[in-house]
């Protein structure tokens, strides 16, 4: 490894680990820093590119953060990939392991049950609300809206694998092109 | 009501084994492999309704608490479910599942997308397979919804939440902040429902 690979994956992992712990609510609410850091700052890849590599990591499968390992990926091939992960993933990943474990040592205590109960409709509400803006960014007219309003129904009333609705979504939107 | 202390590993005695560490890790694999649009409703999909490891309600909860860390809300969940059946290596195991599982398919379409991208047809398979992800997160918010089947308090709250980042587009941070308290107040309010809470 060459000394500018290294200076590389320090300040990949010095760009990232702090952007993590910012990113309450995922990886969406920091993307405008992201996008700060990566391309205006640091000039990794340009903006054109950014938004490619978000819409890729948005249509791949996992989750939307992997759009921070494809610019690691772009920045330093195979180990930028990694260590952008890592620097992405690890420090809120010990912070839940922390809250995880606190959770359950308290579980018993009633306010701790309350505050938990109370989180959930917060949580499903913010669940709701990104799916709507997803369904906002894709939206292209008639096709896509029943595309989104059937798979919708489809999840919510029915047990059958959404797999097939995602297959039906990615043909429509070919056969509408 | 239930007074037994509790334990890290078997929070409720009457709960089934931990699944083994392998059918454990090759859960969490389905589920980053198959989590197109949002890896929460594919968790929900493969642990609570194919496998059965956790009941609604708790994967609700950990739903609940993974949203007051920071990071992607999927791999805390992930995170504190693989602590809860196995500890830090099945933290460990999920994380890799759910991560390692996408990352060689996502390197397949970026490099697809580097040589097609311009295409327009590229461009309107992944504008369709998007509208349908988009319709997954939605119908999974309302299926865990409408089984849990929250009081009226407990109903507005999540409501707030939706109308505040949904459609009036608020500061994420500023809605949770101030959703929390009036969340807390709601399930206290209609803490008979949860039936256990006293």
């Amino acid at each position: 490894m060459t000394g500018g690979t290294l200076a590389l994956l320090i300040q990949l992992t010095l760009v990232f680990a702090p952007l993590s712990l910012a990113a309450i609510g995922g990886a969406i609410a920091v993307l405008p820093e992201i996008q700060r850091q990566v391309v205006e700052i640091h000039g990794w890849v340009t903006a054109d590119s950014f938004m490619d590599l978000f819409a890729l990591a948005q249509a791949a499968p996992g989750p939307n953060m992997m759009v921070v390992s494809l610019i690691g990926w772009q920045v330093a091939g195979v180990v930028g990939l990694l260590v952008a992960t890592i620097a992405m993933v690890g420090p809120p990943a010990l912070l839940a392991l922390a809250l995880g474990r606190l959770r359950a040592r308290f579980a018993g205590l009633s306010w701790v049950r309350v505050t938990q109960a109370g989180l959930i409709p917060i949580a499903l509400g913010l669940n709701l609300a990104s799916g709507v803006v997803l369904a906002q960014a894709a939206h292209q007219g008639v096709t896509t809206l029943v595309l989104t309003l059937g798979t919708t129904l489809f999840v919510w009333l029915t047990r059958w694998s959404p797999l097939w609705t995602l297959a039906i979504g990615a043909v429509a939107g070919m056969a509408a092109s | 009501m239930r007074h037994a202390a509790p334990d890290r590993d078997r929070p409720d005695p009457s709960a089934p084994p931990p699944p083994p560490r392998l059918a454990f890790f090759l859960a969490y694999l389905q589920v980053g492999l198959s989590g197109f649009g949002g890896a929460n409703a594919w968790m929900r999909r493969v642990i609570v309704e194919e496998r059965g490891w956790l009941t609604e309600q708790e994967f609700a909860e950990y739903l609940g608490v993974s949203q007051i860390l920071p990071g992607p809300n999927a791999l805390n969940c992930a995170v504190m479910i693989g602590d809860r059946f196995h500890g830090t290596v099945g933290a460990v195991l999920a994380l890799l599942g759910i991560l390692g599982g996408p990352l060689v398919p996502l390197l397949g379409i970026a490099g697809i997308y580097a040589q097609f991208g311009s295409e327009p047809m590229v461009a309107a398979t992944l504008k369709g397979l998007a509208a349908a992800a988009a319709g997954m997160t939605i119908g999974t918010a309302l299926k865990i919804s409408t089984r849990l089947r929250p009081g009226l308090a407990l109903t507005a709250v999540g409501v707030c939440a939706f109308v505040g980042i949904g459609l009036l587009r608020l500061p994420l941070l500023a809605v949770v902040l101030a959703l929390t308290p009036l969340g807390i107040l709601a399930a206290w309010w209609s803490a008979p429902w949860r039936g256990s809470v006293q």
